[in-house]
């Protein structure tokens, strides 16, 4: 369905070849690399359309990787890592990687995560409308549909939706929200992110508690989800 | 004791103020080491000699009879300081045996359990895969279907076993590092339960959290594992069709947060004890290392709170946990 190319670069072989026959079987076209050098070398010469990033590689750092990766290359990059902790997560997310997998995962989450970053990165930038199952936003007009119906939305609230709705799939940092609505000087104030996830939940969700769209991250922020059957 | 003997030694004569300053030495060598003891017993043979021994004030001796007195005094006084400083020896290292036979104990309940949680999914895992590797033309495809299910259950319950170790070694290294956060307590709580789906499919859960509660700042992560230990907790040791309500409420400035059962309840002896690390109430089904409810002791004295287990009044039990923390009302900022 796709012959998207995808690069794994993990030091572990048992992951690598777990990875290549997941992503084999599902049609990518899959490449290797066992060390950060290895893979930057690969990037270099034939770019690939996403790269799947361990954190812990013997010869460098995975963040470091990450950062030489994204002093030139724009594709998607997830990260996979047997490191939950959430400062880890931050600092990968705050380097530009697109999204993360901490170790063990599912392959269907794996899956679904390559393909959410992909569509992403393919989609046009700057649509004029953008539908999530039930929800629809007209960003030309800043109107918000629920159900085929308008729903309010303040000011905040609506900004805080199209910056979802335009990075749907990827996780948003605590701090990256709060720089992209509030500005910079907002960035500590976690607490509207709070109050304003909550008031947004209960317009755009059909249960506030079970969302479906806007998904807690613990300890590291939000991901908009287009909700519905993946 | 000497300025007191100083002072009635007329009229108790100073042999008598021997024996007060021996009970004195003796007195401090049940509390003070071997060595102040050996200075006291010197000391007051020379204050005994100096003050109270005619004649006073000088430390030479007059009579024969006082310097053996004397000698007799200095050499007590020394047995008694010796002995008691064996004595007290000798109750240390039985303490000391005591408490390694208590931590061998320990040990070998903790590598019981940990071996039987560890290797029972290990061999489920590599039995299946042997079968399936072996036998796979014999095998019925509901056999292989059931196998293979059997590899995925067993690969979450060591996953779970290794993320509780992990979670306990954090806690004993004292690397436990809180990032406290402002949370919203609904949005903890039901992120804990979308984690617990699979678990909670066929029990009943109520949530009870007040609009107006305010935001706490907390370690949402850290407690985000609190609540889905408990609650793992009560759907190992409940059984189906239990209800589990869960409650949150701000009492005197603290977080008050309440998951309660209508199921058995916990025997009243080992109530206090349950949060115990590795302890497993007696018995209590497999599947647990008796990890869960020490970790969740550990996080939350982690944000200096308090847990603790009742029994309700009719069926049941309940955790109660209580955190005082910054908290925050949001009414005026939802103005806007």
């Amino acid at each position: 369905m796709n012959n998207a190319s995808v690069l794994i670069i993990d030091d572990e072989a048992q992951i690598r070849k777990l990875l290549t026959i997941t992503l084999q079987s599902n049609d990518y076209k899959v490449t290797e690399a066992s060390t950060g050098k290895e893979g930057l070398a690969f990037v270099a010469n034939h770019p690939p359309d996403l790269v799947l990033l361990d954190l812990g590689l013997p010869d460098e750092n995975g963040h470091e990787v990450l950062k030489h990766l994204r002093e030139w290359y724009s594709n998607p990059v997830i990260i996979i890592s047997v490191q939950s902790s959430e400062e880890d997560i931050v600092k990968a997310l705050d380097n530009g990687a697109n999204d993360y997998l901490v170790k063990p995962f599912r392959t269907g989450e794996l899956l679904a995560r390559i393909r959410s970053a992909l569509r992403k990165a393919s989609s046009e930038p700057n649509t004029p409308t953008a539908h999530f199952h039930d929800l629809s936003i007209d960003f030309v007009n800043r109107i918000v549909k629920k159900d085929g119906s308008v729903i309010k939305l303040t000011a905040t609230e609506y900004s805080l939706l199209a910056l979802f709705a335009r990075n749907e799939g990827k996780v948003l940092t605590h701090q990256y929200l709060l720089n992209q609505v509030w500005g910079p000087s907002h960035e500590k104030e976690s607490q509207y992110l709070r109050v304003f996830i909550a008031q947004l939940r209960k317009k755009v969700e059909t249960d506030p508690n079970r969302p479906v769209h806007i998904i807690t991250e613990s300890g590291v922020g939000y991901r908009f989800l287009a909700g519905g059957v993946l | 004791m000497a300025l007191v003997g100083l002072s009635i030694h007329n009229l108790i004569g100073y042999r008598v103020v021997a024996f007060m300053l021996l009970v004195t030495v003796s007195i401090l060598a049940m509390f003070l080491e071997i060595i102040p003891v050996l200075v006291a017993a010197i000391l007051s043979a020379l204050i005994w000699d100096f003050f109270f021994i005619p004649p006073r004030f000088t430390l030479t001796v007059g009579t024969a009879e006082d310097r053996f007195l004397l000698l007799m005094y200095f050499i007590v006084a020394m047995i008694n300081a010796v002995l008691t400083n064996k004595i007290r020896q000798m109750q240390k290292e039985v303490k000391a045996k005591d408490d390694k036979e208590k931590s061998v104990r320990f040990y070998t309940t903790l590598f019981n359990s940990l071996s039987h949680e560890l290797r029972t999914p290990i061999t489920t895992i590599l039995g299946s895969i042997d079968n399936l590797q072996a036998n796979s033309p014999r095998l019925s495809e509901k056999n292989k279907a059931d196998l293979m299910s059997e590899i995925s259950i067993a690969s979450i319950r060591l996953n779970q076993q290794v993320e509780n170790l992990l979670n306990m070694s954090r806690l004993e290294a004292g690397v436990l590092h809180i990032n406290k956060d402002w949370c919203d307590i609904n949005d903890l709580v039901h992120k804990s339960l979308q984690r617990l789906e699979s678990n909670l499919q066929k029990y009943k859960v109520s949530v009870d959290i007040p609009e107006s509660l305010p935001l706490f700042k907390l370690d949402f992560g850290l407690m985000e594992q609190v609540i889905y230990n408990l609650i793992m907790n009560v759907t190992q040791h409940t059984p189906e069709d239990t209800l589990i309500t869960i409650q949150a409420d701000c009492v005197r400035d603290r977080l008050v947060l309440v998951i309660a059962d209508n199921g058995s309840g916990f025997p009243e002896n080992e109530i206090d004890k349950v949060f115990d690390k590795f302890y497993r109430v007696k018995g209590s089904s497999p599947g647990g290392t008796g990890l869960g409810l020490s970790i969740v002791k550990g996080f939350v004295e982690a944000h200096n709170g308090i847990v603790r287990l009742d029994n309700l009044p009719v069926r049941g039990s309940k955790f109660t946990i209580e955190i005082l923390t910054e908290k925050l009302y949001v009414n005026k900022l939802k103005d806007e």
